[in-house]
């Protein structure tokens, strides 16, 4: 097996009272695509947000390429290779699409021409709209921005928080198709999805997380194939 | 027709040293959405500097030295007052804004034993100059000049450059910019920064035409563009120097209306009237978004 890229060990996340992720232990092999799917109010942002430093953790550890990066902040985590597409796509609405993507490379200090040359062969749809401001694209064309500017950071490990949420199956498709082959190209993705059918048949493993605590894990083929997940996420009772 | 050019010169250079002053307002609250109460201050400081150091030093030392100084007061204001509450409600940081105007305004009792401080005659600003038959100081000349320069620059700054593009994000977004790499607080500090050093360079030409630096000189020029930004739509810079130009102009308008009117005194009421005017019709101001969650 390959070398382990992310280590989340008995990780738990605490808002006031309430405990949102309840002892969460996962792992991320390097070139893996890893998904992570779970109903509303799961707790698979809270994961997510505590591994890139927006959240702190009330217990638990996070490894990124054998560092670790707990109680970092996210600058530092973001100079380690890890890069988040956040929920609801945020990208900047007042800077350009091409300001965009630079502010996702913020601290590379070499040239970045070939980077976005590579976002606008995966997103044609953002070369035309270069000049255009972020906040005038359409849904779709944010997400596709969202990703664009996560990959221009080149992450080692490149997360994305349910990218297919709110669009068009069309769409939908297409950024998956994305995905494929951003993970084909050598990226390691960890991604959370609503939409576990099409996540199931793009990831290598999957964690199923249900109230903040880990309920099942396997293959993508395993959990297609398990009778509880049919049940619970695929819309399927045979 | 003589006195008209020379009420529009007079104008136009109050306009642009409230300008100066007013871009500090206006970035510091487009990226933290705080009213900097205590930026007028530190431009009364930066007046004061400007006395005691051009009293011991030559002006090609101690005009850089004031600025150099008032910025690193401002850095200092921001880590010192502000930082330690950025997760705490927006209210809790304008009452220590408050705070650090009145400690500002005390210091500089303390210090001065609150004599009005006469501003030094500096030769290149405060000469005279003949322009269309009417007398006038150099520091009315080269106020618009030195105002155009320095919003040109910081335009560039804000759109052509790496801080400027993260100051832009910040200004939009905090989290996903903390995803982006981007530091908040050097973002922040910069804001600070280049409010507070162009405050300075305010001083110095607003004061040359003032007759006396009080604890409290900063209150009035700091309120009015204050407006200014308000007025142009606060965040926006284009809308605070535009603002301030307006206001400085009415205002020395009015000033310079036959006496027998009577009317003089009342310069700035009718600046806040203008204020109140323009926000009933645009309430975001002139070049303002209309955003929720403005104070
Ligand atoms: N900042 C916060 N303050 C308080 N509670 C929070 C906060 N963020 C999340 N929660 C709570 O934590 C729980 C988990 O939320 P989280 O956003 O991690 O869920 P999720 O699995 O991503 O759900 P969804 O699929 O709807 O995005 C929820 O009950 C939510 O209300
Ligand atoms: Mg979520």
């Amino acid at each position: 097996m390959s070398e382990q890229l992310l280590k989340i060990e008995n990780l738990k996340v605490r808002y006031g009272g309430i405990e949102a992720v309840r002892g969460i232990s996962l792992d991320v092999r390097a070139g893996e695509t890893v998904t992570l799917i779970g109903a509303n109010g799961a707790g698979k942002s809270s994961t997510l947000r505590t591994v890139s430093g927006l959240v702190k953790p009330a217990e638990g550890r996070i490894i990124f390429g054998g560092e670790d990066i707990t109680d970092k902040d996210p600058t530092y985590i973001v100079s380690k290779g890890l890069m988040m597409v956040p929920e609801g796509r945020r990208i900047f609405p007042n800077l350009t699409v091409l300001e965009n993507l630079k502010v996702g490379a913020y601290l590379r200090k070499d040239d970045l021409d070939e980077d976005i040359e590579k976002v606008y062969e995966y997103f044609p749809r953002l070369k035309e709209r270069s000049w255009q401001e972020g906040g005038t694209l359409s849904g779709g064309e944010q997400q596709m921005l969202a990703v664009g500017r996560a990959l221009m950071g080149r992450p080692r490990l490149l997360m994305m928080d349910e990218p297919s949420l709110g669009l068009a199956p069309i769409v939908v498709q297409e950024i998956f198709r994305i995905i494929r082959q951003i993970s084909e190209s050598g990226t390691t993705v960890l991604l959370i999805e609503q939409n576990a059918n099409m996540a199931l048949h793009v990831a290598d493993r999957a964690y199923v997380i249900e109230n903040g605590m880990i309920t099942t894990e396997g293959t993508g083929e395993e959990l297609l194939k398990d009778e509880k997940v049919r049940a619970a996420y695929l819309g399927s009772t045979s | 027709m003589e006195y008209v050019i020379s009420v529009l010169l007079s104008g136009i250079s109050v306009g642009g040293q409230y300008a100066l002053i007013a871009i500090g307002y206006t970035l510091v609250y487009g990226i933290l959405r705080l009213i900097n109460f205590a930026h007028g201050d530190v431009f009364m400081v930066a007046g004061l500097m400007g006395i005691y150091f051009t009293a011991t030093m030559p002006y090609s030392v101690s005009i850089p030295l004031v600025i150099i100084i008032t910025v690193v007061l401002g850095f200092v204001i921001e880590r010192a007052a502000y930082k330690p509450l950025r997760n705490a409600p927006r209210m809790s940081v304008m009452i220590s804004a408050i705070g650090v105007s009145y400690l500002l305004q005390n210091t500089a009792t303390y210090i001065t034993g609150g004599q009005p401080m006469t501003y030094p005659v500096i030769p290149f600003l405060a000469g005279t100059v003949n322009v269309a038959g009417t007398h006038t100081k150099w520091v009315v000349i080269i106020t618009p000049f030195l105002v155009l320069a320095l919003v040109v620059a910081l335009n560039q700054l804000i759109n052509h450059t790496k801080i400027g593009m993260a100051m832009r994000a910040v200004s939009k977004d905090f989290e996903t910019s903390r995803l982006m790499g981007i530091k908040i607080n050097s973002v922040i500090s910069a804001t600070f920064i280049i409010g507070s050093g162009l405050a300075a360079v305010g001083s110095v030409l607003f004061f040359t035409n003032y007759p006396a630096i009080t604890p409290t000189a900063g209150a009035m020029p700091g309120l009015k563009a204050f407006v200014a930004a308000v007025f142009g739509g606060i965040g926006s810079i284009p809308g605070a120097v535009i603002g301030a130009f307006l206001i400085g102009i009415c205002e020395t308008i009015i000033k310079g209306l036959p006496s027998s009117w009577d009317v003089s005194v009342f310069s700035d009421a009718f600046t806040f009237a203008l204020l109140i005017v323009i926000l009933v019709f645009k309430p975001q101001g002139l070049f303002g978004e209309a955003a929720t969650d403005k104070v």
